[in-house]
C-alpha cells in the first residue's frame, strides 16, 4: 500500500516542500537485476518518504525479486509491453493512487537520484509541470558514438523548431512531474521511443516544460536494448509520429473526463 | 514505354493510399509502428509512377520487354506480400500475450475468490 509521507522520514537537505506531498518514483525496468537494488537504496536515501514503483516489463531474470526483496513496489507486467507501455503503467498507478509528483529514473542506473533536487526544484516552485534532466543543457560532455550524436542533434532541432523553446535532450528519461503531467501522461502516453514525442506533446497540451543540465552515469552492469538497426527505425518511427501529432487534435486528459 | 494514363492513374492510386495512411495515423485507428510498411509501398509505387524512365530500366533488368507497368503490379504485389507477413508475426505475438493475459486472469480470478470467502467470516 501506498504508504503517506512521514516527517519523522526527512533526511537533512531535503527540500521541506516535498514533505507535504504524496510523491511517487516510477522505475522502468527490464532485465535490470544487477542494477536495480541499487537504484532503489539510492532512492531511499535520496528521500526516505518516497513511493517507490518499479515497473517491470517482462524481464527474463530476477529483477522483480530483487525489487521486491529492496523494498519496492513492484508491477509484473504479463509480457514485455516495450518502454512506452511499461512507464505509463507506472504514470497510471500515479494517477489512481493520487500522486502529487512523480519521478522517473531508470532502473539500468543512469539516472543518479541524487541529482533529483535539482530536477524537482522546478516543479516545487511551480515554474514547471515536467522537468527532463538533460545530458547535453549543461556543459559537461556526454560520450557517444557519432551515429547517436548526430540523431540527437537532428531530434532536439526538430523538437525545438515545433515546439518554440530550446529542447536540448529529447530522449531522456530522467523526469519530475507534478499532477497535471501524471494526468496528461496517464492518459496518454507514446509507444515504443516515448520520450521524444511526449516532449512534443506536453506543450501542445500547454504544460510547462523545463529542462536542467545532469550528468548520467554509464550503464551500471549489463547492455542497453537499443541496437543500431533499431535507432533506424526509431529515427524513422518518431520522426513520423511527430509529423502526424502536428495535425492531431489533443487528448483529454483523464482528470477532465470524471 | 509506360503508357502515360497508366503513370497518372497509379499515381493517383498511390497518392490516395498515403492520404488514407494518414488519417488514419492522425485519427489514431492506426499505429505509427504499422505504418511504416504501409508509406513504403505508397511512396515506393508513387516514385515508380512518376520516374517512368526508371520503370522502364527496372522493366529491363527483370527481363520485362512488352509491357513495363507490369513492374508495378510486382512491386505492389511484393509489398503486399511484405506487410502481410508482417501481419502474420503481429498476430502470432498477440495471441500468444493474449494467452497470457488469459493465464494470468484465471489464476487472479481464484485467489481473489479465496481471499474473499477466507475473509467474510471474519468480517460479518
Amino acid at each position: 500500500m501506498a504508504e503517506l509521507a512521514a516527517p519523522a522520514l526527512a533526511r537533512p537537505g531535503l527540500d521541506p516542500r516535498l514533505l507535504d506531498l504524496r510523491r511517487i518514483a516510477i522505475v522502468p525496468a527490464l532485465n535490470e537485476e544487477a542494477n536495480v537494488a541499487r537504484v532503489i537504496a539510492e532512492l531511499r536515501a535520496f528521500d526516505p518518504g518516497l513511493e517507490i514503483v518499479v515497473v517491470d516489463d517482462g524481464s527474463g531474470d530476477r529483477t522483480a525479486r530483487v525489487a521486491a526483496d529492496a523494498g519496492a513496489h513492484v508491477l509484473r507486467l504479463p509480457f514485455n509491453l516495450g518502454i512506452g507501455g511499461c512507464v505509463q503503467t507506472g504514470y497510471r498507478y500515479a494517477f489512481e493512487h493520487d500522486f502529487d509528483l512523480a519521478v522517473r529514473v531508470d532502473g539500468d542506473g543512469q539516472h543518479d537520484p541524487a541529482e533529483l533536487g535539482r530536477i524537482l526544484a522546478p516543479v516545487l516552485d511551480d515554474e514547471a509541470d515536467i522537468v527532463v534532466g538533460s545530458r547535453f543543457a549543461g556543459s559537461e560532455g556526454y560520450r557517444s558514438s557519432r551515429s547517436r550524436r548526430v540523431g540527437i542533434r537532428l531530434l532536439s532541432w526538430v523538437v525545438s523548431a515545433l515546439v518554440g523553446q530550446r529542447v536540448t535532450d529529447t530522449t531522456s528519461g530522467f523526469q519530475a512531474l507534478n499532477r497535471h503531467g501524471i494526468a496528461l501522461f496517464a492518459a496518454d502516453y507514446p509507444h515504443d521511443y516515448p520520450e521524444v514525442e511526449a516532449t512534443v506533446m506536453v506543450v501542445k497540451h500547454r504544460l510547462r516544460l523545463r529542462e536542467v543540465p545532469v550528468t548520467m552515469r554509464e550503464r551500471l552492469a549489463g547492455r542497453s536494448s537499443i541496437t543500431a538497426v533499431r535507432s533506424i527505425y526509431y529515427m524513422v518511427k518518431v520522426l513520423l509520429a511527430i509529423f502526424v501529432g502536428i495535425f492531431r487534435r489533443n487528448a483529454v486528459p483523464l482528470e477532465e473526463k470524471r | 514505354m509506360t503508357p502515360l494514363r497508366v503513370s497518372i492513374v497509379s499515381a493517383i492510386a498511390s497518392i490516395l493510399l498515403l492520404l488514407v495512411i494518414f488519417e488514419l495515423i492522425r485519427s489514431r485507428r492506426l499505429r505509427e509502428r504499422y505504418a511504416i510498411l504501409w508509406l513504403l509501398t505508397g511512396l515506393v509505387i508513387l516514385a515508380l509512377s512518376l520516374w517512368r524512365g526508371g520503370l522502364n530500366t527496372i522493366a529491363g533488368w527483370v527481363g520485362i520487354e512488352t509491357y513495363p507497368p507490369a513492374v508495378l503490379f510486382a512491386v505492389g504485389s511484393l509489398f503486399i506480400l511484405a506487410v502481410l507477413l508482417h501481419y502474420s508475426t503481429v498476430i502470432s505475438k498477440l495471441s500468444d500475450q493474449n494467452t497470457i493475459l488469459a493465464q494470468r486472469l484465471a489464476i487472479l480470478e481464484s485467489e481473489l475468490r479465496e481471499e474473499r470467502a477466507t475473509a467474510q467470516p471474519q468480517g460479518r
